[in-house]
């Protein structure tokens, strides 16, 4: 039998100080993050904001600077250029839009032809969205960000307590808010797909907040003793810490693979959740559970 | 669970059979007596990864309200005109109709709008020194209808210019209040797509007012006149150029009364310009031959979409109702024009608000990137459960491969869309979905070091990880509902994988890994697990 880790015995309830002060500055980082990409002063993608990108190979190689000189001379100042590493390719980004002339994606094809004479491009794609969009697609995304936590709380609150289900969302919240902070930092690209991630990251802490839960459930029953729920927590933590562990390889294993040979769209994406994992399962076990203890030593 | 072995297996296979045959056009081309039997759908491929376009267009509702009141005022005007009421003036604020005349006259314009304005609504009528100012407008519900027919409409009329177009698969459907979803998997050239569908095609006949385009731009344009711009093209350079024209506001004959519009090459000479060649039904005919007739001598304007394509002077009356623009077109610009003019006008400019194109090239880079990222993290997951659970590793692996397949065939069946983010999705499915099969090992490993035997460990590790299991996949399905609710094109489909991924992996997993325990274990009774 091949184990990576044999009978521990952590008392992670006593870590869950040190744990709290931890997370508490995470969130705080993480809620500031929020706070300026609701705001708009991050970097959001054109979803959001409204604009266009345009996705262009070049067959040789040509600096960001010829290029952006190009565009410059063509017209068509303010523009975000992003080199897609190793290739090529580039993201030529503006908040300009449409007109109703005609598209901006051609309008970048026509400067570059007249400006970049004899150099061979293609416009591999071209994604324009107009300034209301991404106003309704802010409010779509909050909804459905608050619509799955709603549903994530009324089915943990049925399943296990009102106080799971409120701790689950705690923890889930945690996850999100420092992912967001991590990808604000690094100045990453907030797009669609991140989002999906944020909400995918909530569905797989959940998963393993509920795997916990369901042990402690299943050990009070056997334990009986109600005046150590913090025995019971630990225990049900170390009983179940090898499954986390190996769940965590093996979605780290695939996360890993659509990060490598997946792409540039799917990095950020893969990036993301390849976070979301490492937080997800910190926050079930130093989050969820403390915070269920923490609320019967006050009212119990 | 089912009792029998036999028919656990016999449900699995069934299962793998139907999958199978439903992934089978993915792999090969069906031939024969095979393909009318068989399904022969592939899976359907996302924009993102076929390549094509995907457009939002949303409805001017308010420039089609402003067409529909200003009609409106219009036919009163005639209709007062032609049953005697004496009017003062007749303007417009909004949504309202004003009418100012003499008290003495109410009765008479109350006469015609409620014999021939069914859907004029009296409102305010106030003093104004021995004159009333009669208010009369349209009730908001049929506002409402109004702007709904016209998205309706609109929808229909983009469909026909597509079909007409000629794109297979396309996508036209309406989206919220007043705007419509337009995809074209695998367009070929974008730009004149959207600008066959972005038309509106108000086709549209006028008088020209020589007089006030004689004055000039600096010259004073009466009320009932507009300025529009008419259009010229240099037939050797194809430069276009415009100068201004002074045209009677109101309209003759509009595209409404078209039969067909086809492409003509003109005379019989190379090189002979390309003109859209016009037909008109019998009203059209009628009031083609009566404008003619009353106006020999004067240009008459064909102006399309506020702009003049050309102004030819009538030089006698023409009956038939057969007309045709020219303006330098090449061939596939004319091409297109008799499509919209065939198709109708738009009831109302719309605006694109999305316009996301993929090129063939990034398509095929996705699906060759993303299919690889799936082999390999498959490989990799496989390995990792070999080594770490040994034997037992192996039927996880077999409940993984037995999860693709199942994915794969439910796709294909149900016409789900694969996309990028979906391709993602599997990958992580494998990730994830191995979930299950760890759960229920560690389970099964501390029931073994409580000392149990083989196949109590094996059925008590089962029944205990259950719960765990059915809770988890609850919870990532609640998200991946909301995602699909609430998710554009490539999200759905990530959405979609999970979704199905999940329920699929309850039954592999779970029942589908069981039964080979069970099989194993009654038929070779170990004595210990390779755990």
């Amino acid at each position: 039998m091949m184990e990576l880790i044999k009978d521990t015995k952590i008392d992670f309830i006593a870590l869950r100080k040190k744990a709290f002060i931890v997370s508490a500055i995470l969130v705080l980082v993480g809620g500031f993050a929020f706070v300026m990409i609701s705001l708009g002063k991050a970097n959001l993608s054109i979803d959001f904001t409204g604009g266009t990108n345009v996705q262009v190979r070049f067959a040789e190689k040509l600096s960001i600077g010829d290029l952006r000189r190009a565009l410059t001379d063509g017209g068509i100042e303010d523009v975000q250029i992003q080199e897609v590493s190793g290739t090529s390719d580039f993201f030529i980004k503006t908040k300009l839009s449409d007109t109703e002339k005609e598209s901006l994606a051609s309008k970048i094809t026509t400067i570059l032809s007249t400006q970049l004479k004899g150099a061979k491009f293609e416009v591999l794609g071209s994604n324009m969205v107009g300034p209301g969009v991404g106003r309704d697609l802010k409010k779509y995304a909050i909804i459905a960000v608050v619509l799955a936590l709603l549903g994530i709380i009324i089915y943990i609150a049925w399943r296990f307590t009102f106080v799971s289900g409120i701790a689950a969302t705690i923890a889930t919240f945690h996850d999100v808010l420092v992912i967001a902070g991590v990808f604000y930092f690094l100045n990453k690209e907030f797009n669609l797909l991140v989002i999906t991630a944020l909400l995918t990251i909530a569905g797989y802490s959940l998963q393993d907040t509920v795997v916990v839960f369901d042990r402690i459930r299943e050990n009070t029953g056997k334990m009986k003793s109600r005046d150590d729920f913090g025995n019971v927590i630990n225990v049900s933590i170390n009983e179940v810490l090898s499954r986390t562990i190996v769940t965590g390889i093996s979605t780290a294993i695939s996360l890993g693979a659509i990060m490598i040979f997946g792409g540039e769209v799917l990095f950020d994406f893969a990036f993301a959740l390849f976070l979301g994992l490492i937080i997800g399962t910190y926050s079930s076990i130093f989050v969820a559970s403390p915070i269920v203890y923490a609320w019967r030593q006050k009212f119990r | 669970m089912i009792k029998s072995l036999k028919l656990r297996f016999i449900l699995i296979l069934v299962f793998l059979v139907v999958s199978i045959v439903y992934c089978l056009p993915n792999v090969v081309e069906l031939g024969g007596v095979w393909k009318k039997y068989l399904p022969s759908d592939k899976i359907h491929l996302g924009l993102d990864l076929k390549g094509g376009m995907h457009l939002l267009l949303e409805l001017d509702t308010s420039k089609l309200m402003d067409n529909i009141i200003d009609r409106r005022m219009n036919s009163l005007k005639d209709a007062m005109i032609s049953d005697g009421v004496r009017f003062l003036g007749i303007d417009r604020k909004g949504s309202t109709i004003i009418v100012s005349i003499r008290p003495d006259q109410k009765e008479k314009l109350f006469n015609v709008v409620g014999n021939k304005f069914s859907d004029l609504k009296a409102g305010a009528s106030k003093p104004e020194g021995d004159l009333l100012s009669i208010e009369l407008l349209v009730p908001e519900n049929q506002l409402a209808s109004i702007k709904d027919n016209a998205v309706n409409q609109a929808l229909e009329t983009i469909r026909n210019r597509i079909d007409q177009f000629g794109v297979s698969e396309p996508v036209i459907v309406k989206q919220g209040e007043n705007q419509i979803l337009v995809q074209l998997p695998g367009v070929k050239d974008p730009q004149r797509a959207l600008e066959l569908i972005g038309k509106t095609a108000q086709l549209e006949f006028k008088l020209v007012d020589e007089e006030a385009t004689a004055r000039g731009e600096s010259g004073a344009i009466p009320a009932d006149d507009e300025v529009l711009k008419i259009r010229s093209k240099n037939r050797e350079t194809g430069v276009e150029t415009t100068a201004p024209i002074v045209l009677k506001r109101q309209a003759l004959l509009t595209g409404e009364l078209l039969t067909d519009a086809r492409i003509s090459m003109g005379g019989r000479d190379i090189g002979s310009e390309i003109s859209v060649g016009l037909e008109f039904n019998s009203e059209g005919a009628r009031i083609f031959d009566k404008v003619t007739a009353e106006n020999v001598g004067k240009r008459l304007a064909i102006v399309l979409d506020n702009t003049v394509y050309s102004a030819p002077q009538i030089r006698e009356r023409i009956s038939g109702g057969k007309a045709s623009i020219t303006g330098g077109f090449t061939m596939d610009e004319a091409k297109d024009l008799a499509i919209v003019l065939r198709a109708g006008a738009l009831p109302a400019p719309v605006r694109v608000v999305q316009n996301i194109t993929i090129g063939p090239t990034l398509g095929q880079d996705s699906i060759n990137k993303g299919v690889l990222a799936t082999l390999l993290a498959s490989i990799f997951v496989i390995i990792f459960m070999v080594i770490y659970y040994r034997y037992s590793g192996i039927i996880a692996n077999v409940a993984l491969a037995l999860n693709l397949i199942y994915l794969l065939g439910i796709f294909s069946a149900f016409k789900a869309t694969m996309t990028l983010p979906g391709i993602a999705g599997i990958a992580l499915t494998i990730g994830m979905g191995v979930d299950s099969n760890v759960l229920i090992f560690e389970r099964i490993r501390e029931e073994l070091r409580l000392g149990k035997t083989v196949r109590a460990a094996v059925d008590g590790g089962y029944a205990k990880a259950w719960v765990a299991i059915f809770d988890s996949h609850i919870t990532t399905l609640i998200t991946a509902a909301v995602l699909f609710i609430f998710g554009t094109g490539p999200i759905k489909g990530f959405a979609i994988t999970l979704i199905f991924g999940m329920i699929i992996n309850l039954f592999t997993a779970v029942f589908g890994s069981k039964t080979i325990f069970d099989w194993i274990l009654a038929k070779y009774k170990p004595r210990t697990l390779s755990i």
